[in-house]
């Protein structure tokens, strides 16, 4: 019956395709220089290239952190471009005047970009290696006072806000990855949701690393202003090459008095074949700041891709009755690494956070779940909950938790539950008696397990992402 | 009820299986024709439930001689899900809880699977809620099941009124009950042995494994057959469970070993 789990879980992956596309890939290789070429294909100001250079020098005198449950080998700063464009001839003024070929790998990505086709009520920025080529509906999202572009494009057209929260929530020093994020980073999203507006649409960005060689440096920052909202949804897909390749992305979240940020994630990239050659090294730093009273945060995530996941997305509870939230659904299979969870900081007063962990191993993989959550001394009131449950399918795979709980304060209340289960003979065996496939069971068993998370994210991300863990865990049970 | 004439369902001949390379039956024999009702005793040990989950396909048995045949076809070639599909059901002893996954759910997903097979029509959530809402009824289940996890926090009777559920549903052609009665209180037994027994047409055959006599007064069966290591050492009408009742198993047991010493 284990054969049968294992086929079920081993289905190729759809999105191992490379676009053919004229590109300008920088030479490989990190030094000042570099960062200055950067800069200046970005016509940044002075100051960006400033965060820059300063970050460099921050990250040169770092160590790569050794602490996590993942192995793989030392990577090579200096074998690695890190800029890659499709190359573009002129400032494009419409949608229509992107490059054809980019435009149809979008479409087999499912994420149309003529506004006609898009999916209704979600605006999308699509970044390509190392730059943002589309960005729908944004004239619409203007008309309320949303700002959604690229982070190039925002830099360039809104560097006072960029100024004030860039490197607010992570500082260029704080981890290795962050320094070194913060040094080269070329495209993201930009994402301003002004004083009591309630964004109008989801937003959305999709990334697409193509190039072999380079790496991808991702840069997203989100602002809510006093009593605004907004709802935010990542997508993430690579081709199958046999090499690693690396994304190390920052991402910051500000929310200001009442404000509401809902951040999702479909981490799809490209994971590695069958033996763990090739594959994404996806080391991210995300962090939200729920700075204003009652603001609230809420991560989702459903990391189903990648050689090795390696990501906190956490909250600042600053603001007095802030709410933070980490929903996550963590699949490895094959050799796949994950090691990943959240932070929780209580500072503010009646500061409360969720945890809501899921992880589901199969193969001959690793899924480790690290948290903490960390009372301060004022932090009065502070309330936690956190679950955190494995599932391991077959008998190679490996399973962890690792939470960290720090209290300062006696007045908080911290729970802490945890289980680990197995898709078993008699639980495949119960649903073969009664006519069902070890696919259909294991898809059902599996939605199950995940249904908490899987009802936080938007319809069109839940349907997607269970038809996305069915067929990833397609044969791996049996 | 006997019917004359009526066709065989299921042939057992010869059968053999181990566990971990230990011998659990030995040499079975067995024949159900349709519109039967069987009850199958013996002591804990005797392979009473082996032989449900052999015919079923449970992959930690392995079959080592004999056959099986299920209206004709050879059920020992066919994969467990195949053989459900067929019509073949096991109302298991412990029936499994599944964490998250709704029961309704689940129960559609079972339906229409085996629907689909037979070239049945499939049901969506509304009209299946409908019609699972009737069978239910058959025996006295709130709705609130259809909501709650498959199996998770049921109680013992309350998970076996779900496998006879399912057996209604379903629709088999051959159902085994592998201690049915077990955990049950004696409402709870009437309200299955009533469901059992609503179920019951001459076109489908009960086969029922139980310790007790008791199940048997509620769903009274034509054939009693008594296993003991492995194989079927007796059979009788209803008397049979009576018998037993009073005086035990250790007779039968020993009545079999002097016919088989004679006969050699």
């Amino acid at each position: 019956m284990s054969a049968v789990l294992q086929n079920l879980v081993n289905q190729p992956y759809k999105h191992g395709f490379v676009t053919d596309i004229e590109s300008e890939v920088a030479p490989k290789g990190l030094n000042e220089d570099m960062i200055r070429m950067i800069s200046s294909k970005k016509k940044e100001p002075e100051w960006m290239l400033e965060f820059r250079l300063k970050s460099y020098q921050a990250w040169l005198k770092m160590t790569e952190p050794e602490w996590q449950n993942c192995h793989h080998p030392k990577i090579d700063y200096q074998a690695i471009s890190y800029y890659a464009a499709p190359k573009i001839k002129a400032k494009l003024n419409s949608i229509d005047e992107v490059d054809p070929e980019l435009l149809r790998t979008f479409d087999k990505l499912g994420v149309p970009l003529h506004e006609r086709m898009a999916l209704a009520g979600v605006a999308v920025d699509v970044i390509f290696d190392s730059v943002s080529v589309a960005t729908t509906y944004k004239h619409k999202l203007a008309e309320v006072g949303v700002i959604f572009c690229s982070m190039s494009e925002a830099v360039l057209e809104h560097p006072e806000l960029v100024q004030k929260y860039l490197g607010t929530v992570v500082p260029t020093g704080d981890n290795y990855y962050a320094a070194l994020n913060s040094a080269v980073f070329t495209d993201g999203s930009f994402c301003f949701i002004p004083k009591g507006v309630k964004c109008p649409m989801d937003l959305s960005t999709y990334f697409r690393i193509n190039t072999e060689e380079s790496g991808q440096f991702e840069r997203t920052l989100i602002i809510a202003e006093e009593g605004a909202s907004v709802a935010y949804l990542e997508g993430c897909t690579a081709p199958a090459f046999s090499t690693n390749q690396l994304h190390a992305a920052v991402v910051e979240l500000v929310a200001l008095d009442n404000a509401d940020i809902k951040y999702s994630t479909v981490q799809n990239w490209y994971a590695g074949d069958e033996n763990g050659v090739g594959g994404i090294y996806n080391f991210v730093t995300k962090r939200g700041l729920a700075k204003g009273v009652n603001s609230r945060i809420s991560w989702t995530q459903v990391e189903t891709g990648a050689a090795i996941t390696w990501k906190y997305p956490s909250v600042v509870l600053l603001g007095d009755n802030s709410v933070g939230e980490f929903y996550s659904v963590a699949v490895t299979n094959n050799y796949q690494q994950a090691d990943t969870g959240t932070k929780m900081i209580h500072i503010g007063k009646n500061t409360r956070s969720t945890i809501v962990s899921k992880g589901i191993s199969a193969g001959k993989s690793n899924n480790s779940y690290r948290g903490l959550v960390k009372i301060a001394a004022n932090a009065t009131g502070a309330r936690n909950y956190s679950q955190c449950d494995s599932m391991l399918i077959g008998e190679e795979c490996g399973a962890n938790t690792f939470p960290y709980i720090q209290v300062l304060n006696n007045s908080a209340q911290v729970e802490h539950e945890a289980s680990t289960s197995r898709i078993g003979e008699d639980q495949m065996f119960y649903f073969a008696q009664r006519g069902v496939d070890a696919e259909a069971a294991v898809s059902m068993i599996i939605n199950g397990f995940c249904k908490d998370v899987f009802q936080q994210l938007p319809l069109e991300f839940a349907v997607e992402a269970t038809n996305l863990l069915s067929f990833k865990l397609e044969g791996s049970v049996g | 009820m006997i019917y004359p004439d009526s066709k065989v369902l299921l042939e057992v001949r010869g059968l053999c299986a181990t566990v971990n390379g230990i011998d659990i039956l030995k040499n079975l024999d067995f024949t159900v024709r349709s519109g039967e009702v069987h009850a199958i005793m013996g002591q804990n040990g005797s392979g009473k439930s082996t032989f449900a989950k052999v015919l079923a396909g449970h992959p930690a048995y392995e079959v080592t001689s004999g056959s099986v045949l299920f209206e004709g076809q050879d059920l020992l070639a066919l994969k467990p899900e195949e053989r459900a599909r067929a019509g073949f059901f096991l109302a298991f002893q412990y029936p499994i809880e599944v964490s998250g996954v709704g029961n309704g759910q689940f129960l559609r997903l079972s339906y229409n699977t085996v629907q689909k097979q037979r070239g049945m029509e499939e049901l969506d959530p509304l009209e299946f809620d409908d019609f699972v809402r009737e069978k239910m009824k058959l025996l006295e289940m709130s709705p609130d099941f259809l909501d709650r996890s498959v199996n998770e926090g049921f109680s013992g009777g309350e998970k076996k009124r779900n496998e006879i559920l399912q057996m209604a549903l379903l629709e088999p052609r051959l159902a085994i009950l592998d201690e049915t009665d077990s955990g049950l209180d004696i409402d709870a037994l009437r309200i299955v042995a009533h469901g059992v027994n609503q179920l019951t047409t001459k076109d489908n055959a009960m086969v029922m494994v139980t310790h007790y006599q008791r199940l048997l007064n509620y769903i009274v069966p034509d054939y009693v057959h008594v296993m003991d290591a492995g194989r079927i050492i007796k059979t009788g009408g209803k008397a049979l469970a009576l018998e037993l009742e009073t005086r035990g198993y250790d007779w039968v047991s020993t009545e079999y070993k002097a016919t088989a010493s004679v006969t050699a």
